[in-house]
C-alpha cells in the first residue's frame, strides 16, 4: 500500500456531501466532515443544523466579516442565511433526539461491519469526549462517517467487531475512507465505489 | 420593584460559598460568562462542582478553566474529560488523570436535558441517547413501544452566571444569535441566576414581552459589563 493515490479529505467529504438529498437537515461534526459544506450542489437547498441551535447557517464567514456570536459546532464563525433561526441547547438537542437530523456526518476511530461505530473514548487514557455524538448517533435519521482506512501503521479501521467503546451500536450507514465509499448491509461493508487506480483486493489489511 | 442591579461583578458573586454548585454556559467561545467567572476567580470560593458544556481549553481568557486551573473546583459535569486531541492537555486534564479532582462525562444533549428537567421540576426522564454504549452501563433501562431508553436524572445548581446581550431591569433577558446555547436553561434551572449584560439595562416594558427569551422572574442580579470589561 502507499503506491497509489489516495483520496483528500476534501473528496472524502465531497462524496458524502453529494449523497445530501434536496431540504435535509445535515449535522456535521467538528473536524473532517465540516468540510462537507464546501460541496455545493444549487440544485439542492441543503439546512445545516449546528448543535448550538444555529438552524440553518451558511458557509464559513470571510475574515473581516465575522460575527462574533454566530459560529458552529467547531466554534467557527459562519454566516447567517437566509431563514436561519436560533434556540437554546436544549431545544436543540430535542430537534436531534426528535429524529428531524436527516443525516450527521462523524468523524470515528473504528467502524464496524455492523454498524458500530467508536469516535468518543481511548481506553487507555481516562475520560472521554462525546459532545453532542451520542445524541446524534442515537436519534439521527442517517449517521455518515468519514475516516482514514488505516491506521498510521496501516491496519485497516474498518473492523468484524469494534475494539474500541461504541458511540452507538448499528447506526452507521456510509462510509467514505480515503480508499472508497461503503455501504453497511446486513451482510457487512459493501463496496460501492473506490479510489482511483485501487482495487478490491488491495484494501485487505 | 426589587432592585436586582448590581454594581460589580465582585458583589454579584460574593456570597458563593466554598461546595457550591455552579452552572457556567458558553460554547465555541460565545456566551460565555468571563467578567462573573472572573470575579468568582478572585472571590475564591473553593471545593466548587462545576456545570458546563467542557472543563476548560488550552484558552488565555477568562473561562472555566481558569476555576479549575485555581483549584478551586472539585468536580466538573460535562460533556469532555478528554482533550479533542492527546496533545491538548488542558490542566483539567491534567488534574483528573492524577485524580487530583473528579469529573462525570455527559453526553451534551444529556447534559442539556438534565438542566431543562431540573429547571421544569421533572424528577428524571428516558433517553435514547448512549444506549449500548459503556455510559449506559448501571443505568435503569426501559423499553417504551419497541425502543430502549436510560433513565436521567435532572442536575441543580445553587448558582447560575449567565452572559446576556441585552436586559431590562426586573431581569427580562434577550440572546443574541448563538449566545443562547446553554444560557436560558441555566437561568432558569439554578435557585440563584446572576447575569452579565453586553450591550444594554434598560427600562422594564422596552423589551417587547414576545422577545423574552429568559423571563425576569427567573433573574436574581445583574450587572451592566464596563466599558473596560471582557466583551468576548
Amino acid at each position: 500500500m502507499g503506491d497509489k493515490p489516495k483520496l483528500e479529505r476534501q473528496a472524502m467529504c465531497d462524496r458524502l456531501a453529494m449523497e445530501f438529498q434536496d431540504e435535509w437537515i445535515v449535522n456535521l461534526g467538528v473536524g473532517m466532515p465540516t468540510l462537507c459544506s464546501n460541496y455545493v450542489d444549487p440544485s439542492k437547498d441543503i439546512i445545516f443544523h449546528s448543535e448550538n441551535g444555529v438552524i440553518g447557517y451558511g458557509p464559513l464567514a470571510p475574515e473581516g466579516e465575522e460575527d462574533a456570536h454566530l459560529v458552529n459546532a467547531g466554534g467557527q464563525n459562519v454566516t447567517a442565511r437566509l431563514g436561519m433561526a436560533i434556540v437554546h441547547h436544549a431545544d436543540s438537542f430535542a430537534l436531534i433526539r426528535g429524529g428531524m437530523i436527516d443525516v450527521t456526518v462523524m468523524g470515528a476511530y473504528e467502524v464496524s461491519e455492523n454498524g458500530d461505530f467508536a469516535n468518543w473514548r481511548i481506553p487507555t487514557r481516562k475520560g472521554g469526549g462525546i459532545g453532542g455524538a451520542m445524541d446524534l448517533a442515537a436519534c439521527a435519521k442517517r449517521v455518515f462517517i468519514a475516516m482514514e482506512h488505516t491506521t498510521r501503521d496501516g491496519k485497516s479501521k474498518l473492523l468484524h467487531r469494534c475494539r474500541l467503546p461504541v458511540t452507538a451500536p448499528g447506526a452507521v450507514k456510509l462510509l467514505a475512507t480515503d480508499l472508497g465509499l461503503f455501504e453497511i448491509v446486513p451482510e457487512g461493508f459493501k463496496l460501492r465505489e473506490h479510489a482511483p487506480g485501487w482495487t478490491p483486493m488491495r484494501f485487505r489489511s | 420593584m426589587k432592585n436586582k442591579i448590581y454594581a460589580s461583578f465582585d458583589a454579584a458573586v460574593a456570597d458563593i460559598p466554598d461546595g457550591a454548585t455552579f452552572m457556567s454556559p458558553g460554547f465555541g467561545n460565545v456566551g460565555v460568562p468571563r467578567n462573573l467567572l472572573g470575579a468568582l476567580h478572585r472571590q475564591g470560593a473553593k471545593n466548587l462542582i462545576g456545570i458546563s458544556n467542557n472543563a476548560g481549553a488550552l484558552e488565555e481568557r477568562i473561562h472555566i478553566g481558569t476555576l479549575v486551573e485555581a483549584r478551586q473546583v472539585k468536580k466538573m459535569i460535562c460533556a469532555f474529560t478528554a482533550p479533542t486531541h492527546p496533545s491538548r492537555v488542558t490542566p483539567f486534564v491534567e488534574m483528573y488523570n492524577n485524580d487530583e479532582m473528579d469529573a462525570e462525562l455527559v453526553p451534551q444533549g444529556t447534559l442539556a436535558e438534565r438542566i431543562r428537567a431540573a429547571a421544569s421540576g421533572i424528577g428524571a426522564f428516558y433517553t435514547p441517547t448512549s444506549v449500548g454504549t459503556e455510559l449506559a452501563e448501571g443505568k435503569e433501562h426501559r423499553e417504551i413501544n419497541g425502543r430502549t431508553y436510560v433513565l436521567e436524572y435532572p442536575l441543580h445548581a445553587d448558582y447560575a452566571l449567565i452572559r446576556a446581550w441585552k436586559a431590562d431591569t426586573f431581569g427580562n433577558l434577550q440572546f443574541r444569535l448563538a449566545q443562547r446555547n446553554f444560557n436560558p436553561i441555566m437561568a432558569m434551572a439554578a435557585k440563584i441566576t446572576i447575569v452579565e449584560v453586553e450591550s444594554d439595562i434598560v427600562d422594564v416594558g422596552d423589551i417587547d414581552p414576545d422577545h423574552v427569551h429568559v423571563p425576569g422572574v427567573y433573574v436574581d442580579r445583574i450587572v451592566k459589563i464596563p466599558p473596560d470589561g471582557i466583551f468576548d
